[in-house]
């Protein structure tokens, strides 16, 4: 396939742990995919990625763009986003498209976990969980490595599991010092590894799926869907065949990209794509606490040159509403991200 | 003697009012910030609920002011609200902060005991002047009830962002001032009117929201982060099930008043919960399935976390979700809730009802 003619859709996922940028076609066929990481640092990791998409595609192939994740907001105005959407409707709009009559979609990513139940591709009922440790990708990379394991072998260890132990998974602290008293009383490291899949899906279900039926087709995406043992632990939990996208990674970026493709057909085709070139512009981003009251707020300021872009974290809007350019912006993105599509 | 309270949502400028026509001298707690959070949290149980905590840092910074006296309101039945007060005082007690409590418990009976409890600030002022000061400020909870229902129902129709905001400020300090009760109501229609005559966009399609909870958390908006602003940003209208005045008339004053009571809402929620659980447990079921009936698009339950009558009703709301085909989130708040989580969630909820709505429109063509 000659890709330098295609039509092809941005999506960008800028979370706390991964950032991903992929392109994708009319049809939701990903061309494109990129992983990388954000360590604290959303807007040179998204311009990075810009600069490495630079290399390889033309503006011009860009009809359109979309971001989500927590910095969706600050993507937005770099790349110059059609559509902005928070992660679950991103998640859910992806693995709808590329698993068509999906009922429950099962998100684990490096801070946070989603449960997404749907019903002829709209979503019915969600929970997220952003306050818990225990079950999410950080916590499994951490026992990862204190067991000295690279994370890859990780799930395949828990699938070697003979009579994986029971660990107690409600709470990241108590689950590792359950699996260094259970190493100690001398099972094996695959029954650990095995029972701490269990235990980290029995509390991903405790917490998220109360009150909500889970049926089939049932899709696992996010990072740790890359792990086999969670998934055969799900499985083992649900009783059902639990699928993962081949993309599981980036789905969030792929919905990003799905709903903008939808926001510029309903808007006539236009896209507000800056062009592959943010890559090279002076973009600064900083933040200060606010001491003007006593709500102390942490403003954060984006910056091209000097000229202000954006600012936001304001609790009484002093500092957005003084830049008079800013709110026209900001309102045009906002608008478009909150109109029914 | 210098009285102060807790906030509550509008809840200061009708107590001010209140104390004032009485002839005491008010002194109004700094406005809810950061700051009060964190001396709340400071001083009060980790597991307390958010209420308490905000209380603690309203009446530290009021004594930071001068104040030397407070009113607090107690309650009766299973939430431990009810004996919040008792905590409240041992906490100040501790503390060294030099504060007389006035409890004011609900009437058991009808509003002669309630009237009597105000005795205790009313002084040697006449019946006839304590009724004519409790009508005033009622007129005024009225009046800022009314300018606040009316900003949930058009901030999502604003051109410009905030100016709904703008206008509903202006009119709570307007009525703050007002001096007669036909000074209110006039308040009350200007600034009524002034919100609509904004740039607002009354074609927009929006969905329509109805908020559900516990008393403190519907009222106050910085204990639910700033939901229902950031609901109608979103582009949502929002409902509340619970104004101040309604509260006011149907516990205080024993439905004295001919303003819409719960007695229909506790009603319809008997089927699935028949007996008090405190708080508004029962108020969050009925509540759902008025705005069901009403054909409210989604509903939000809102409580602190932990916070008991609310786990009951939340358990119950699978069963009103399915019955009545309406959908319900429930946040709960505490302190570490991030305004950034709580409206990806709100977002993703109010995406949920706008693409449930084109399904079902594009099944209709
Ligand atoms: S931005 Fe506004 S609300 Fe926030 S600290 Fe400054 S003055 Fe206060």
């Amino acid at each position: 396939m000659d890709t330098a003619k295609d039509a092809l859709f941005l999506g960008v996922d800028v979370g706390s742990v991964s950032t991903n940028l992929v392109l994708v076609d009319k049809e939701g066929q990903v061309h494109e995919a990129l992983y990388l990481r954000t360590q604290g640092r959303p807007l040179e990791t998204v311009l990075k990625g810009m600069k490495k998409l630079a290399e390889l595609y033309q503006n011009d192939q860009i009809q359109g763009v979309g971001t989500t994740g927590s910095a969706r907001n600050l993507a937005a105005i770099v790349v110059g986003a059609d559509v902005i959407k928070n992660e679950i409707t991103a998640h859910a709009v992806a693995a709808s498209t590329l698993v068509p009559g999906v009922r429950t979609i099962l998100e684990i990513g490096g801070q946070d976990s989603k449960l997404i139940i749907m019903k002829d591709g709209v979503v019915t009922d969600f929970s997220m969980n952003t306050v818990c440790a225990a079950g999410t990708g950080s916590f499994l990379d951490q026992q990862a490595s204190r067991l000295q394991i690279p994370i890859e072998d990780f799930g395949k260890l828990a699938v070697d599991a003979k009579h994986p132990v029971r660990i107690a998974g409600r709470c990241s602290v108590f689950a590792e010092s359950d699996m260094i008293h259970k190493q100690q009383m001398g099972h094996s490291l695959e029954d650990i590894i095995g029972g701490l899949c269990e235990a980290l899906v029995r509390n991903f279900l405790n917490n998220l799926g109360k009150g909500k039926k889970i049926e089939p087709p049932i899709v696992f995406q996010g990072g740790v869907a890359a792990n086999i043992g969670m998934c055969k632990a799900f499985e083992k939990e649900l009783g059902h065949v639990v699928k993962v996208p081949k993309y599981h990674k980036v789905m969030g970026a792929v919905g990003a990209a799905l709903l903008a493709s939808e926001a510029v057909v309903q808007r006539g085709g236009n896209s507000n794509f800056k062009g592959f070139t943010v890559a090279e512009q002076p973009f600064r981003a900083h933040s200060w606490e606010c001491s003007d009251c006593p709500n102390l707020c942490e403003i954060i300021e984006l910056k091209e040159s000097e000229s202000i872009l954006a600012r936001w974290g304001d609790r009484c809007g002093k500092w957005t509403n003084s830049l008079p350019a800013f709110s026209e912006v900001s309102k045009s993105v906002e608008v478009e991200a909150t109109t029914p599509s | 003697m210098k009285i102060t309270f807790p906030h509550m949502g509008n809840m200061d400028i009708v107590l001010k009012a209140l104390l004032s026509e009485l002839g005491h001298e008010v002194i109004t707690p700094p406005p809810i910030t950061k700051k009060t959070l964190s001396l709340g949290v400071q001083y009060s149980p980790e597991f307390a609920c958010l209420p308490l905590k905000v209380n603690i840092g309203n009446f530290i910074e009021a004594v930071e002011k001068g104040a030397d006296t407070v009113i607090m309101a107690g309650g009766i039945g299973p939430c431990r609200f009810g004996y919040y007060n008792q905590v409240q005082r041992e906490i100040l007690k501790d503390m060294g902060v030099q504060l007389n409590m006035v409890v004011l418990e609900p009437p058991d009976q009808h509003i002669g005991e309630l009237l009597k409890r105000l005795r205790l600030i009313t002084g040697s002022n006449s019946w006839w002047k304590l009724i004519k000061a409790i009508r005033f400020s009622y007129e005024k909870c009225l009046a800022l009830d009314a300018i606040e229902k009316e900003a949930s129902r058009l901030r999502c129709r604003e051109l410009q962002r905030g100016d709904v905001d703008k206008v509903y400020r202006q009119g709570r300090k307007a009525i703050d001032q007002a001096r007669s009760v036909k000074e209110v109501r006039k308040k009350q229609e200007e600034y009524i009117q002034a919100m609509q005559a904004l740039p607002l966009d009354w074609h927009k399609k929006v969905v329509k929201i109805g908020m559900v909870g516990e008393i403190y958390t519907l009222l106050e908006p910085t204990a639910s982060g700033y939901m229902e602003k950031h609901l109608g940003y979103l582009g949502a209208e929002v409902d509340r099930s619970l104004y101040l005045s309604e509260w006011v008339n149907e516990h205080l004053f024993k439905g004295l008043l001919s303003v819409k009571g719960h007695k229909e809402t506790r009603k319809l929620a008997k089927p699935y919960l028949s007996c008090v659980v405190g708080g508004h447990g029962q108020e969050s079921i009925g509540g759902a399935i008025e705005y069901a009936h009403k054909g409210f698009d989604g509903v939000i339950q809102v409580g602190p976390l932990t916070c008991m009558p609310e786990i009951v009703a939340q358990s119950i709301m699978p069963l009103i979700e399915k019955d009545y085909g309406l959908p319900v989130l429930t946040i709960y708040t505490d302190e570490q809730t991030g305004e950034a989580g709580l409206i990806t969630r709100l977002e993703a909820f109010i995406d949920m009802l706008e693409r449930k709505k084109l399904a079902i429109r594009q099944i209709d063509i």
